[in-house]
């Protein structure tokens, strides 16, 4: 275990090179990371085989929906940065009401995925359609998991945060969430413009 | 306002907003090819650094974690260059 911070500044600019959080959750982010890097890579080669295709079927594609969702997710990150930082500071109250807005953020995103799928669905659109909208389809549906497995591990953190649980000596918890909640963010980051924008 | 901007996560944030600003109005343009390529894919780099460095705080983690990310942002738009590449052949 690593020694919390015990420094009182407020900028956290620790000598020690310091993991956020616990190291088991970086293991599980990286295997996360490696499983999406091999999906991204799948899509782009797929791509190459039939660019016309994808790039006919990208059309058809909502930008404005993948364009908001990264804002959304960018944005619930951010919350959530700033929860971290107000654990490092010892800012008891701020940490539960960050974590709370970075949920919100997330259920934005879930709202706007279930309408562009319905949308989808409703004009026919499945996995067997062709091979691009089976990528997407899998693509963004396998991310979406991703998202509602964060909002679970965010829930988790806001019911501790609210009885007071994190602080500047206990935040490895809440750094562990965090990061996941970044991943997620990460993996967005790239999946936009490689489905919804990049021809 | 400069005050404000002197935390990293607010400057990575307001990086973050402005860069999806470019991917999605290169979107609305039309862009492609490899010129439009390489802009999004040097946009994404930018702000996965940026999660990566100012998000996670791994700006000052073990040098081993940082390499894994960005290592990680660097194969996966690489591949994604390489595939790209070749459909335009």
């Amino acid at each position: 275990m690593i020694p919390a911070m015990t420094e009182a500044t407020t900028s956290p600019a620790p000598n020690q090179p310091r993991l956020p959080g616990d190291l088991a959750i970086w293991i599980f982010i990286l295997a996360e990371m490696l499983v999406f890097a091999v999906f991204f890579t799948a899509y782009a080669f797929a791509r190459a085989k039939d660019p016309a295709l994808f790039n006919e079927c990208q059309m058809t594609l909502d930008r404005n929906a993948g364009a908001i969702n990264t804002l959304l997710l960018v944005t619930g990150s951010w919350f959530v940065v700033l929860a971290v930082q107000a654990a490092h500071r010892d800012d008891k109250a701020v940490i539960a009401r960050h974590v709370a807005l970075g949920m919100l953020c997330g259920a934005g995103f879930l709202g706007v995925k279930v309408v562009e799928y319905a949308a989808k669905f409703g004009a026919g659109i499945s996995l067997s359609t062709n091979t691009f909208y089976m990528f997407y389809i899998s693509l963004t549906f396998f991310h979406f998991m991703h998202v509602i497995l964060g909002m679970v591990i965010l829930s988790v953190i806001w019911n501790q945060a609210r009885k007071g649980a994190y602080g500047r000596e206990n935040c490895h918890g809440l750094e562990s969430g965090a990061a996941y909640w970044h991943m997620v963010d990460l993996l967005w980051i790239i999946l936009f413009p490689l489905v919804y924008v990049m021809r | 306002m400069l005050k404000v901007l002197k935390n990293p996560a607010h400057r990575a944030w307001l990086v973050l907003i402005v860069a999806t600003g470019i991917t999605w109005y290169l979107g609305e343009i039309g862009a492609y090819g490899t010129a439009a390529i390489v802009a999004m894919l040097v946009i994404a780099f930018i702000k996965g650094r940026l999660v990566i460095l100012d998000f996670m705080e791994l700006r000052t983690a073990p040098w081993l974690w940082r390499i894994l990310l960005e290592g990680w942002l660097i194969v996966v738009g690489g591949l994604i260059l390489l595939a790209y590449w070749i459909s335009l052949k």
